[in-house]
């Protein structure tokens, strides 16, 4: 594999050279990503810091955890707390909501457990006689695990679907007057749906678009060519992460997606509620729904939205704030007693900007 | 969330398989994937989502190309 290519100091650094030449003749460009995976690779290999002055690397909605709403969390603490098993990726344990995290549930007594991924619930729905939630976070990169586990149809388990899909919000965003001058799209997201989707949010908002890698020289690259087509203003999708991602993505993982879920407007914690961006589960599998398999416990269920207090993970989620400019963060607001859902998972901008000491 | 990692299969029984990244080997799903025992895949939440092709890599990006010169003439 190349990817002590990827990584080659000398290999950024001519990067950079190529992108500083490129940069003279532009103005104030901002570059808006929208991976946790790409941040936590901008900040960690101090990309910023080789970038020209006008040159800005903005971070999106881009991690599944921070945008679940309060709603979604606390629904499944209150099944949890009705005897039922709950299973959920680490990094939603201590999203705080104005009703504790489920770490708190799960100090009360609830039965909530950690898993890596969908098939490890299963094997604990198997294995229990109880019945079992799985809590269904994630963008496309994840949908089809949970696809692949209801076309299994098994027993004692359901989903609670909060899959969110990235075009819709991109299409959201630029609808809403984001000023950005490119966008970096997420490439394990893109290994699936592949580059079309996209192409209508280029062609409406006249938006220029790469599909990026992880590696700290796929990021380079990506700015590099996002820069290409801004000076030659094209508005085009291209795909740098052509190693992993097809023109039309993974044709078996998105059959299975369309058979089981269907695109609902959705909301996004701190966003508005954005068309079509969310996906629930299909009536043909409502047995493996949790919102309809559990419809007795939810019936009884109450959600209260209160305000989270000066967090200001909403502006961060929009790249118009960085972690440095909100009240809260590193004096209350620290991984270890998060105040918002951005300093908690291991993807959330201030999560990332707190360890790496940049922002 | 959308964390994945490069491994190279190295057992397939049936929609599972083993992958091996670098050393460590763990089993995964096969079910969103046409593999065989060889190929790299990369993995998310225990599942492989698309198979690695290193060659397109190389031959699609022109830029790719650019830059490789570049580094071989510095």
């Amino acid at each position: 594999m190349e990817d002590k290519l990827r990584n080659d100091p000398h290999f950024i650094r001519l990067l950079a050279q190529k992108i500083h030449d490129l940069s003279e003749g532009l103005e104030k460009i901002k570059i808006m990503h929208v991976c946790g995976t790409h941040e936590h690779t901008i900040v960690a290999s101090g990309l910023r810091s080789l970038l020209p002055k006008n040159i800005f690397l903005v971070s999106g909605p881009g991690c599944p955890v921070c945008i679940t709403p309060q709603k979604d969390i606390e629904r499944m603490i209150f099944l949890a707390e009705h005897g039922l098993t709950i299973t959920t990726f680490g990094d939603m344990l201590n999203i705080p909501t104005t009703s504790g995290s489920l770490a708190d549930a799960k100090a009360r007594g609830a039965d909530i457990r950690v898993v890596y991924g969908i098939s490890n619930a299963l094997a604990i729905a198997k294995k229990e006689e109880k019945e079992v939630v799985h809590f269904g976070i994630g963008f496309e990169t994840t949908v089809p695990t949970s696809s692949v586990a209801l076309l299994s149809e098994p027993d004692n388990f359901s989903i609670l679907s909060v899959h969110r899909t990235i075009p819709e919000a991109l299409e959201f965003l630029m609808k809403n007057d984001l000023k950005v001058d490119g966008l970096i799209d997420p490439g394990h997201v893109s290994s699936i749906i592949g580059v079309r989707p996209y192409v209508p949010v280029s062609k409406k908002y006249k938006i220029s678009q790469v599909i990026s890698g992880f590696e700290p020289g796929d990021i380079m690259l990506s700015v590099y060519m996002l820069l290409c087509q801004i000076s030659e203003q094209r508005a085009d999708v291209e795909n740098e992460y052509v190693r992993a991602v097809r023109e039309n993505g993974n044709k078996k993982a998105k059959d299975m997606i369309n058979q089981t879920f269907e695109h609902v407007d959705a909301a996004w914690r701190a966003l508005p509620m954005i068309p079509s961006s969310g996906l629930a589960i299909r009536k043909r599998f409502e047995d493996w729904d949790a919102l309809c398999r559990h419809e007795d416990i939810l019936s009884d269920f109450v959600y209260e939205f209160k305000e989270d207090s000066a967090c200001r993970c909403k502006e961060i989620l929009l790249g118009v704030c960085s972690s440095e400019e909100c009240p809260l963060f590193r004096s209350v607001c620290t991984p270890d007693s998060p105040i918002g859902p951005c300093m908690v998972s291991a993807e959330g901008t201030c999560n990332i900007s707190y360890i790496y000491g940049q922002s | 969330m959308c964390l994945a990692i490069p491994g190279k299969i190295i057992k397939k029984h049936g929609s599972k398989g083993i992958v091996d990244y670098d050393g460590a080997q763990f089993e995964v799903r096969l079910d969103l994937v046409n593999v065989e025992v060889g190929d790299y895949v990369i993995v998310h939440t225990g599942f492989a989502i698309e198979k690695l092709s290193e060659e397109d890599a190389k031959e699609s990006i022109d830029i790719w190309r650019q830059i490789g010169e570049l580094q071989n003439g510095g």
